[in-house]
């Protein structure tokens, strides 16, 4: 019975597998999920693992309920096909049936009312008027009946059932990210700087036999601490315009990076590097970060990935007033210019296809900003590039001689 | 055996579903939301109201997997052999057991709670996922497997700070806790000042959720902090008079609500 809301969710994009809905299959048989508020729960607690998902999941579960509820107003757990059969033979004339049969049997048409459901905008009409114009089905009878949704409501203090799932809270926290980033994890795993820092916490068995063997074949214990990748990451992002072609592509990449990098910062700019960057797009105007006090902000250790199309007029990035969205009192390359000297370990991240670069100027003129230093978003170039940051790492930064580097 | 909240906290429906869920399925229990609301409440109040043994295992950042299970201290071995102690000849002696055996060793089910997984390490949660699934390890020193007597109840709690793996959300049940709406929330504040005015709990209450409404704030005040500030509105009689100029201003004691100077700051400004 649940097998519809398992595959919608599936279809959905969200992670479900045979796993969890065996589980859950379990949960009701034990009798955890009686009402349609408990099974709510129950099926979100069970199938969802993320609170991104969890717009989707009431979406998907309100479209789920809509579907089911027609059948009869009725707890979704006693909705059996034992139970919908008894409805059928009890309730229909043998004209009914018959009619049902030739539409391919009760279930097919609970599934063709369901698909209805769910292709429609406005969740209440439609599907009730298709029933009405069947004629032939069990529920027709009760028709649309808003009161209907409300089966399971329990006392005043629970909210009704559909409201919850209704009211979309965590819209939020929804981002439409497939978390398939395997591979870029892998690559941006080259990017890793161990660094023995902190508490001495390992034994250092090199040490402790050297220094036994010299104290007469007394034990003398030698710590060292533990390695650790300490690498500190400066992600800025262009977003909106010619980048809404990557949209899908970066957003994986900065899911890779946010799960590699424990010292992640990101910003976002727009086409090419002003005074201003914004850490939330959604108020890029009222919210910013002057980039002054970005570059003021992350020490000179912080390794700098540039994520751009560097696609745009060239006079976006020479000319002091270029920007497309506000006045910019000085050019984008000063800016470039300031930002690469700050951070020397920098990258440009280029999602267009490398053979095309040469066609733009402004990406030509950018790939000088930073050194030549611009890859393509592939594996192949992200590998390079993070091979790059860490390289550029060896000549400039002092860290003691405990650093080790492994490629 | 099920748990609907106690007297010191308030649980939602889909909370006590999702705990029943944990209980009665098994599994360990991952619970997420904004900080203050309750997450590591959750476990002590869980083996409170069913009156269990809670086994609290905080997690660092330098936590290692290992931990949890055992540690093989080789050092105070070496260090007995050289000073001709008996008990070197057995490696169970410096076996020193983590809080995941103690809760499979315990002899009635416990609730062990693993408080802010994502603390550690990247690869932290993968090195449970045999032991949480199965609830059994292997101790290679003394060669034997432990298998929980009985299983705990394992609850989670995590701020987010790094994603969790497939594999280990797989096998684990996920509860996303709300912040509560105004309703929960007056019931939360009279578990804990019960007997609040009804007028100064509302113009308590519509101060904090104005605050929290505020644009730009970095960490907005939740439960715990709010909980907090009536206590000190409470002690020093407070906010019982609508200003008299009728301005908007700064809520006294603002310093137990917002936790964060450039918080501090904008609030400030805007109120000035």
């Amino acid at each position: 019975m649940f097998l519809q809301l398992f595959y919608a969710l599936k279809h959905e994009g969200i992670p479900v597998s045979l796993r969890e809905y065996l589980t859950l299959l379990e949960a009701v048989k034990a009798g955890l999920g009686e009402t349609v508020d408990d099974f709510y729960s129950l099926a979100r607690t069970i199938l969802i693992k993320h609170e991104e998902h969890l717009d989707r999941f009431d979406s998907i579960f309100s479209q789920y309920v809509a579907g089911s509820m027609k059948l009869s107003p009725t707890d979704l757990s006693k909705i059996q096909e034992e139970w919908l059969k008894y409805v059928t033979e009890n309730n229909l004339t043998d004209e009914e049936k018959a009619m049902i049969e030739a539409m391919g049997g009760l279930e097919e048409l609970a599934k063709r009312f369901q698909e209805l459901m769910e292709e429609q905008q406005e969740r209440h009409q439609g599907g009730s008027k298709w029933i009405g114009t069947a004629g032939t089905s069990p529920f027709g009878a009760n028709g649309y009946n808003p009161a209907g949704y409300r089966i399971g409501q329990s006392g005043s203090r629970n909210r009704s059932a559909v409201k919850v799932w209704d009211k979309r809270e965590f819209k939020d926290l929804s981002d439409k990210e497939e978390l398939n980033t395997r591979n870029l994890k892998m690559a941006l795993r080259r990017l890793r700087v161990f660094t023995r820092q902190g508490h001495e916490e390992e034994l250092d068995l090199d040490k402790t036999i050297k220094n036994t063997s010299k104290n007469a074949g007394f034990l003398q214990i030698e710590m060292v601490p533990e390695r650790k990748n300490n690498v500190k990451v400066l992600m800025l992002f262009d977003i909106g315009g010619t980048m809404d072609d990557h949209i899908d592509l970066c957003s994986k990449l900065f899911s890779a990076a946010k799960y590699e990098f424990k010292h992640l910062e990101f910003y976002y700019f727009h086409n090419c590097l002003y005074e201003r960057l914004w850490k939330e797009n959604r108020r890029r105007f009222n919210n910013i970060s002057p980039t002054f006090d970005v570059m003021n902000k992350f020490n000179d250790d912080y390794r700098l990935i540039i994520v751009g199309d560097a696609s745009m007029s060239p006079w976006e990035i020479l000319h002091p007033g270029g920007s497309v969205e506000h006045n910019n009192p000085e050019s984008g390359l000063v800016w470039m210019d300031r930002i690469t000297k700050k951070f020397k370990h920098h990258v440009w991240i280029n999602p267009n296809p490398k053979d095309m670069w040469e066609y733009s100027e402004s990406t030509r003129i950018l790939k000088q900003c930073v050194n030549d230093r611009m890859f393509p978003l592939t594996m192949e170039g992200l590998s390079s590039a993070m091979q790059m940051l860490k390289t550029s790492n060896k000549r400039s930064t002092n860290v003691s001689n405990s650093e080790e580097r492994f490629g | 055996m099920s748990f609907k909240g106690t007297e010191t906290y308030i649980a939602s429906n889909e909370l006590q579903v999702a705990v029943n869920a944990a209980i009665h399925l098994e599994k360990p229990l991952l619970v997420k939301g904004e900080p203050g609301t309750g997450k590591t409440l959750l476990a002590h109040e869980i083996a409170n109201s069913l009156g269990k043994k809670l086994i609290t295992w905080h997690i660092k950042s330098t936590t290692k997997a290992q931990q949890g299970l055992y540690e093989y201290d080789a050092v105070s071995r070496l260090r007995d052999s050289q000073l001709g102690n008996d008990k070197v000849h057995d490696i169970a002696n410096y076996i020193v057991k983590g809080k995941l055996w103690e809760a499979f060793d315990s002899e009635e089910s416990v609730v062990l709670l693993i408080d802010e997984i994502d603390k550690a390490d990247i690869e932290f949660p993968n090195d449970l996922l045999l032991e949480l699934d199965k609830m059994e390890f292997y101790c290679y020193e003394t060669q034997e497997t432990v298998i929980a007597k009985k299983r705990p109840i394992i609850i989670i709690t995590s701020n987010n700070e790094k994603e969790l793996p497939d594999a280990f959300l797989r096998r684990c049940l996920f509860h996303f806790i709300r912040f509560p709406e105004e309703e929960q929330m007056k019931q939360i504040v009279d578990v804990h000042h019960p007997g609040l005015k009804e007028e100064m709990l509302n113009r308590a209450l519509s101060e904090f959720y104005r605050l929290r409404k505020v644009n730009g704030i970095k960490k907005r005040p939740s439960t715990s902090e709010l909980v907090d500030w009536i206590s000190l509105i409470l002690r020093d009689d407070l906010l019982k008079d609508e200003p008299e100029d009728g301005k908007r201003k700064l809520p006294p004691h603002l310093g137990s609500l917002i936790k964060n100077e450039q918080d501090l700051m904008l609030l400030e400004r805007m109120f000035s």
